[in-house]
């Protein structure tokens, strides 16, 4: 039993380099979308402490506009353009419905209203594009789909070219963010209303404007996350399920922190996928993915409770 | 005017305190007792006791147990699903190892499998706080399913891997399972919800409930003026996951019949909470006004889209308008001026929708569906804006401006 735990998976890692390094590479595909997703939790939550429950229905409400659009005879890359024009309306319908008239009421009643969202776009995105499965309109898009087969220390790397373009979508993505708060008027002017509120009012920051620029940039996220997942795996609202994976995440990272999302997502996509492969699906009967992260996550909140990167928690009476 | 407290004086703190201090508050209740113990199983259907009468008191019970943890001390679970399923499982494992086991004395002591469990998963709570502790209990709901699907000891190794109730008799009645009688196993969902409502009402107003309280409006306050903040959100974690899993052991064995794993997933625990919420945090009867809502309201969106509305019969064409009438009414009284648009509102559509049908007008069954789901999120987002507090509070400000109504002051 010990030898199961303890030695075995890391004789079965060393004898097979590449097996380890396929299982490597595709933990780094699904951490890069994590850190993604999470993201955009982070952005919303340091902006206005709404903890975005609607995020993971926004990947699938995305990826359905742009499939539905496409599916009406539109060109791929105009539906592309009409979906962010979409995802910008609903932005500002969110802060202007839902946001604006529970400003200032306790965190879990906006958390609350971010699930009645989830709702409301699944029942609407229902009653228009249909319960049923999707197929990503991949090709269309341009979006390679072939493989490279890499032969490192004689063995076998298979490299989806789809999922190599996901990552450097995703990385270039990330890092247009990050140039984006740090450097324009708009990404710092989010930055000061995450770190005070009533000094970034008193400076001339508009609540209302970086609240819908927020909910768009998560729109964004949202759309690029729902292309590379639906491609992978089709679009129906099974893909809400992601979003629950960027949560362990946002604990691991800390909810304020933008490097803890990154660290936190990549941290979990590859180290969930190595637990699955050599103690998971051998000791454990498999699917541990479900769960393996959240506890990942409990445990170094034990440690650290307010996660690697977060904000310490300072309290008084 | 309807509420009249002219002439109930207070002579002892002890009145002043008391359960019920207006007299017209425990007339209502003895109404409302009158209405379930007698009226509705004497003349419910079998449609009524499967869809609106038993699981609306089941979702009551379970929110309550979370109201405990989330509304009384402060502790916001995601998990309540798991915890139902923790006492589903319990009380299945419990009726096929002992059959002669007594059903009630099983579906009462599986809550305690679940207050040990939830106490487990609890003990993080002493030290992460917040959506940390939130999204923690997300562990617990994905680790619990997960291992009721894969630990096949817990449904007796069968093909299916799903739970099947079976007949369970008392006193030569079936009580559960296929050949149980709605109304047999109303009356048992009633007893139990009855005497759980009576114990966690009793705690709540008690010493234990204020050292909740104290802990939710301030943990380190609490420590402060001598509170033991592990033992007032372990007892929290333990009241709360043994109230959830007597309902996830109704849930089951009075309702369902038969689960598999996935029935215990994140979206049931998300409809406790809704109710919880809606019904209003910190209070015992929002649990009941919030399941009668949120279990309630799709029922009867479902009935009224697939009914000709001019076709309906004489009796429930009364009754919805009624309805909307008192709806209008209480909206009015609180002067809330939105809700009463809303209630108006939706006596217009139905109108409208009616007319519509005349025209030949249809809407696919599967469409009512998606329509349906639409209109529950739009709608809790609306009662959140309208009162946050929930309904609970909607009632108490009712019950205020009905004191002295009609006037305004």
């Amino acid at each position: 039993m010990l030898n199961d735990i303890f030695i075995a998976p890391f004789v079965d890692m060393v004898e097979a380099p590449d097996f380890l390094m396929q299982v490597l590479w595709e933990g780094l595909v699904s951490g890069i979308l994590y850190a993604l997703i999470a993201l955009g939790f982070v952005l919303i939550f340091r902006s206005s402490r709404i903890f975005n429950f609607a995020q993971g229905i926004m990947v699938v409400f995305a990826a359905l506009t742009l499939v539905g659009l496409f599916a009406m005879g539109v060109p791929a890359w105009i539906s592309v353009g009409l979906t962010l024009g979409v995802m910008f309306v609903l932005a500002v319908l969110i802060e202007r419905v839902v946001l604006r008239p529970l400003v200032g009421q306790p965190d879990i009643i906006l958390f609350m209203a971010t699930i009645g969202i989830t709702l409301f776009l699944i029942g609407f995105g229902e009653t228009i594009f249909g319960g049923e499965n999707k197929v990503m309109i991949t090709e269309e898009l341009g979006i390679p789909t072939g493989d490279t087969v890499l032969e490192p220390f004689g063995g076998l790397l298979i490299l989806q070219h789809l999922d190599i373009t996901v990552v450097i979508v995703a990385t270039l993505l990330v890092l247009a963010l990050l140039a984006f708060l740090n450097y324009t008027q708009m990404g710092r002017a989010i930055r000061a209303l995450g770190d005070d509120h009533q000094a970034a009012l008193s400076v001339g920051i508009s609540l209302q404007t970086i609240w819908v620029l927020v909910w768009f940039i998560a729109g964004i996220i949202a759309l690029v996350t729902g292309i590379a997942w639906g491609a992978r795996a089709g679009v129906s609202f099974a893909l809400e399920v992601i979003a629950y994976k960027a949560l362990p995440v946002l604990m691991l990272g800390g909810l304020e922190s933008i490097t803890g999302a990154i660290v936190g997502g990549l941290m979990i996509g590859i180290l969930e996928k190595l637990f699955e492969i050599y103690w998971g699906q051998p000791l454990l009967g498999g699917n541990t993915e479900t769960w393996f992260a959240f506890v990942l996550a409990l445990i170094v909140l034990l440690f650290r409770p307010q996660g690697l990167f977060g904000e310490r928690i300072i309290e008084r009476v | 005017m309807l509420y009249r407290t002219a002439g109930q004086f207070k002579t002892s703190y002890n009145a002043d305190q008391a359960l019920f201090p207006v007299k017209q508050d425990a007339f209502l209740l003895g109404i409302i007792l009158i209405l379930a113990w007698v009226v509705f199983p004497m003349t419910a259907s079998e449609f009524t006791f499967q869809t609106l009468l038993i699981p609306i008191l089941i979702y009551a019970l379970a929110a309550m147990g979370l109201n405990i943890l989330t509304g009384f001390a402060g502790q916001l679970s995601l998990g309540t699903g798991a915890f139902m399923g923790v006492g589903a499982y319990a009380c299945y494992k419990m009726v096929t190892l002992f059959p002669w086991m007594n059903p009630i004395v099983a579906i009462l002591l599986s809550g305690v499998f679940s207050a040990g469990i939830g106490v487990a998963f609890g003990i993080p709570s002493l030290r992460i706080k917040g959506f940390y502790l939130a999204i923690a209990t997300l562990a617990a709901q994905f680790f619990l399913v997960w291992l009721f699907e894969k630990w096949s000891w817990l449904y007796n190794y069968n093909a299916s891997g799903a739970i099947q109730v079976p007949n369970l008799e008392m006193f030569g009645v079936f009580v559960s399972g296929p050949q149980a009688a709605s109304v047999t196993e109303y009356y048992i969902v009633l007893f139990v919800v009855s005497l759980l409502t009576m114990l966690c009402i009793n705690l709540t107003r008690g010493n234990l409930g204020r050292t909740w309280k104290a802990t939710r409006d301030m943990d380190i306050a609490a420590e402060l003026i001598g509170i033991n903040l592990m033992k007032s959100k372990l007892t929290a974690f333990a009241v709360s996951s043994y109230v959830v899993g007597v309902a996830g052991a109704l849930y089951v064995f009075m309702w369902k019949g038969a689960a598999e794993p996935n029935v215990f997933d994140i979206p049931l625990s998300f409809q406790v909470l809704f109710i919880a919420i809606i019904g209003g945090l910190g209070s015992v009867m929002g649990n009941y006004l919030g399941a009668i809502l949120i279990v309630g309201l799709p029922v009867v969106l479902n009935v009224v889209a697939g009914t000709q509305v001019f076709e309906m019969s004489t009796g429930s064409a009364i009754l919805l308008a009624a309805l909307i009438a008192a709806a209008t009414f209480l909206f009015g009284v609180a002067r809330n001026l939105w809700g009463m648009a809303a209630a108006i509102g939706f006596g217009a559509v139905t109108l409208i929708y009616g007319y519509a049908q005349l025209q030949g007008f249809r809407i696919e069954s599967a469409l009512i569906e998606h329509i349906n789901v639409m209109i529950v999120g739009a709608l809790i987002i609306f009662f959140l804006i309208i009162e946050p507090h929930g309904l609970n509070q909607l009632w108490r400000l009712i019950r205020e401006k009905l004191i002295i109504w009609p006037f305004p002051h």
